[in-house]
């Protein structure tokens, strides 16, 4: 292809505006009822039934899906909006989220009718937590390494292994998860893997927690002890897990929590600034202004895409790319900036206390979802150098 | 229907680079005699008042048609002044200023420099940086008078330059004016003043910025294909996938961000702060991409990249220069800074969001 990138400059329609507003009263409602505090990032859990309960009831789970199965057929600009404004408020939908981003599209594609029937309605009713079962102990971004089985039994499937980073796994409802159904073929190493939809609350499963260097319990080890799995969950084609995996990855990659993660410490800096900063103050911010606001014109542009039908892989990772790596070094920008403010400045407790919990989750933004290295690769391979 | 017109106005400016100023032929001239037939070529297909009206002697392109030009020509790195003529030819429009088909820059082109009005209505004041002044017939100025704003059209030959050069070796004079009588002149319009003349002009540096770093990207992903060391395309070496994914994802950001800016000032009535925030970003974070996209592609070129035959300093020591065209992204930084300081952190986010 070489070269031919595109990044149209989408201009958000007025739908889009209406909607901001009523997702940010939204915020402010919860807010003010005391459900979580924005100024808090890491303090509150970041998982919360009720919430999302209401943010279902709201609309704005499984937004842009087919009625049928409960979704509520809007844009995939609108539900950026909402992602967004979501994101920058810290509010709690871990719950919710993996499983409107990107479980609950594979269920579309690839379900049995009776499952979408059953399923589908309740994510976007806020009700379930997705998980997502790719990375094992012997194999993490070699995803076609996976060694954890499903071996054919009467009417499904038994599976036997582990898995491990799985996010949220200790409060998770379903799983979709990759097992090995055959050995690699010689000429593909990539055969042989199946993706499943495994409810968590089958026997044969144990969620072991692993502790992060942050102290907190973000992810698990999932052990599979003969679990059992049905036929009519296996989602798409079997052994051919692989061909299913990449046009799912622009819309994992290009969203706005791809650099939002950190934002809190940018605001936070801005209180301390002030309304006159110095020169170096003010240049500095600007700086970081201007590469997220770069940031966020990429990432509605690639929305815009999906939005178009395309499947922009390749921008979705630049997107990714960029974004995790700024939102990783935003921490450390914004400790230079203050390092030289007045001692007085009202907010230095709240400002430390964040480019704490900011700087030690930082290592983990390049490493989530698709590492810095493997994102590169497939840009290299989109410019045809593979 | 718009985007297909576009298509055919884009095509054909490419069709005129290619045949009158391609990088690799003209690199190998040193006279400089492609320059008179390519501007011929331009002002015969009405490029160079594109952004002019018919009422006012130009072609009456859109705003969005002028910039999609400009893309291309940054994608050749053109050495002549279309960008400044289209950009001085817009500036005249603002004030309902007839323009002459020639080639023109325009003054000042630094936020700092002043030009002001005497009160007989001469011009005097000095502007430095000023791109292609020796090069060009005409600069049209925007000067400070005692009560409003002037957009006025003068002769080059009616000011003092002295001879400078950007990193490309293209013209940037310094011009002194010394009670210089305009040709013609008129009020701005309200509200336009120097920070919406830098804005604009950001944006159009920007657009190129953005053109010379996608033709670098072609340039260098073909060369890794190519050459072979240790047994193998360098581009099959896991080290320069990375690096020129990196490139890519400047290239990228480049062309998101100008062209984001680009089509805000095409759909604004005015240079307002959604275009401030556009146009300041976008001139920082392409001269940013410049900075680490000629650094990278060099690295992919080795030696045969810093030769003067080659032609990808034609793309990145341009881009260099053209960093410090209406504003350094130092300086919009710190204006983009202070501004949002001043906003405060609750107007920050919905100032991000606005669009």
């Amino acid at each position: 292809m070489s070269a031919n990138l595109q990044f149209d400059p989408i201009r958000l329609p007025p739908e889009c505006d209406a909607l901001r507003i009523e997702v940010r009263a939204f915020l402010a409602e919860e807010i003010a009822a005391g459900t979580f505090d924005p100024h808090q990032p890491g303090h509150g859990d970041s998982y919360n039934r009720d919430f999302s309960r209401r943010v279902g009831v709201k609309g704005w789970i499984g937004m842009t899906w087919p009625k049928q199965y409960g979704g509520h057929e809007r844009s995939q600009l609108e539900r950026y909006v909402v992602t967004e404004e979501f994101r920058v408020a810290n509010a709690p939908a871990h719950l919710h989220f993996v499983a409107d981003r990107q479980s609950g599209p594979i269920l579309l594609k690839y379900a049995p009718e009776y499952v979408k029937k059953d399923i589908l309605p309740r994510i976007c009713r806020g009700e379930l937590c997705f998980v997502i079962g790719m990375s094992e102990p012997g194999s993490g971004s070699d995803l076609f390494a996976a060694k954890t089985k499903a071996t054919k039994a009467d009417g499904g499937w038994r599976i036997n292994g582990t898995k491990i980073w799985t996010t949220n796994a200790h409060h998770a409802d379903y799983m979709l998860g990759l097992f090995r159904t055959s050995p690699a073929s010689k000429e593909n190493r990539r055969h042989g893997l199946t993706q499943f939809l495994v409810d968590m609350k089958i026997p044969g499963i144990t969620v072991n927690p692993i502790y992060q260097m942050t102290g907190q319990c973000g992810f698990n080890e999932v052990v599979f002890d003969d679990a059992f799995v049905p036929d009519g969950h296996v989602m798409g084609e079997i052994d051919g897990a692989w061909k299913q995996a990449t046009s799912e990855l622009a819309y994992e990659r290009s969203g706005p929590e791809r650099f939002l993660e950190t934002f809190y410490v940018l605001l936070e800096l801005i209180r301390a600034l002030g309304p006159e900063p110095d020169l170096r103050g003010a240049e500095g911010l600007g700086r970081l202004v201007a590469q997220l606001h770069t940031l966020r014109r990429m990432s509605v542009s690639v929305a815009g895409m999906l939005q178009a039908g395309k499947e922009p892989v390749v921008e979705g990772s630049i997107v990714k790319d960029l974004g995790t790596i700024w939102e990783q070094k935003l921490p450390g920008r914004v400790r230079d900036l203050a390092a030289f403010l007045e001692p007085e400045v009202v907010n230095r407790a709240t400002l430390a206390d964040q480019l704490a919990f900011a700087t030690m989750i930082a290592p983990k933004l390049t490493l989530q979802g698709g590492t810095t290295e493997i994102l590169r690769g497939i840009i290299a391979r989109g410019l045809g150098l593979r | 229907m718009a985007e297909e017109a576009s298509n055919i106005i884009t095509e054909a400016a490419a069709r005129i680079f290619a045949d009158f100023a391609d990088p690799q032929s003209i690199n190998k001239t040193e006279d400089g005699a492609w320059k008179g037939p390519l501007w011929h070529a331009l002002s015969e297909a009405g490029l160079p008042l594109a952004w002019v009206p018919e009422t006012l002697g130009g072609s009456g392109a859109s705003l969005a048609d002028g910039f999609a030009i400009l893309g291309v020509a940054g994608r050749f790195a053109l050495a002549a002044p279309l960008a400044e003529t289209l950009a001085a030819g817009w500036l005249l429009a603002r004030a309902g200023l007839k323009a002459p088909a020639t080639p023109m820059t325009l003054a000042p082109a630094r936020p700092h420099d002043q030009i002001t009005v005497d009160t007989d209505g001469r011009l005097s004041g000095r502007a430095i940086g000023v791109p292609f002044a020796q090069d060009s017939q005409h600069i049209v100025v925007l000067a400070d008078g005692r009560k409003q704003r002037l957009i006025a059209l003068v002769e080059v030959k009616d000011c003092r330059l002295s001879e400078g050069r950007n990193l490309a070796g293209d013209a940037a004079n310094v011009v002194t004016f010394e009670r210089v009588k305009p040709l013609s002149s008129a009020p701005a319009p309200n509200g336009f003043d120097q920070s919406a003349l830098m804005l604009m002009g950001s944006t159009i540096r920007s657009v190129e910025t953005a053109g010379a770093l996608e033709a670098i990207l072609s340039l260098s992903v073909n060369y890794a294909n190519e050459r072979v060391a240790f047994g193998r395309p360098i581009g099959k070496f896991q080290a320069v996938q990375q690096n020129l994914a990196r490139l890519a994802s400047e290239v990228a950001a480049a062309l998101a961000v100008a062209g984001s800016a680009a089509d805000t000032i095409a759909q604004a009535d005015a240079f307002d702060e959604t275009v401030f925030l556009e146009a300041a970003s976008a001139k920082i974070r392409t001269a940013e991409a410049a900075a680490e996209g000629s650094a990278i592609a060099h690295q992919v070129f080795g030696a045969i990249g810093f030769t003067r035959e080659h032609v990808l300093h034609r793309f990145t020591l341009r881009m260099l220069s053209w960093r410090d065209d209406f504003g350094s992204e130092s300086y919009w930084a710190a204006e983009l800074g202070k501004h949002v300081a001043r906003g405060g952190a609750d107007e920050f986010w919905p100032l991000v969001a606005s669009r």
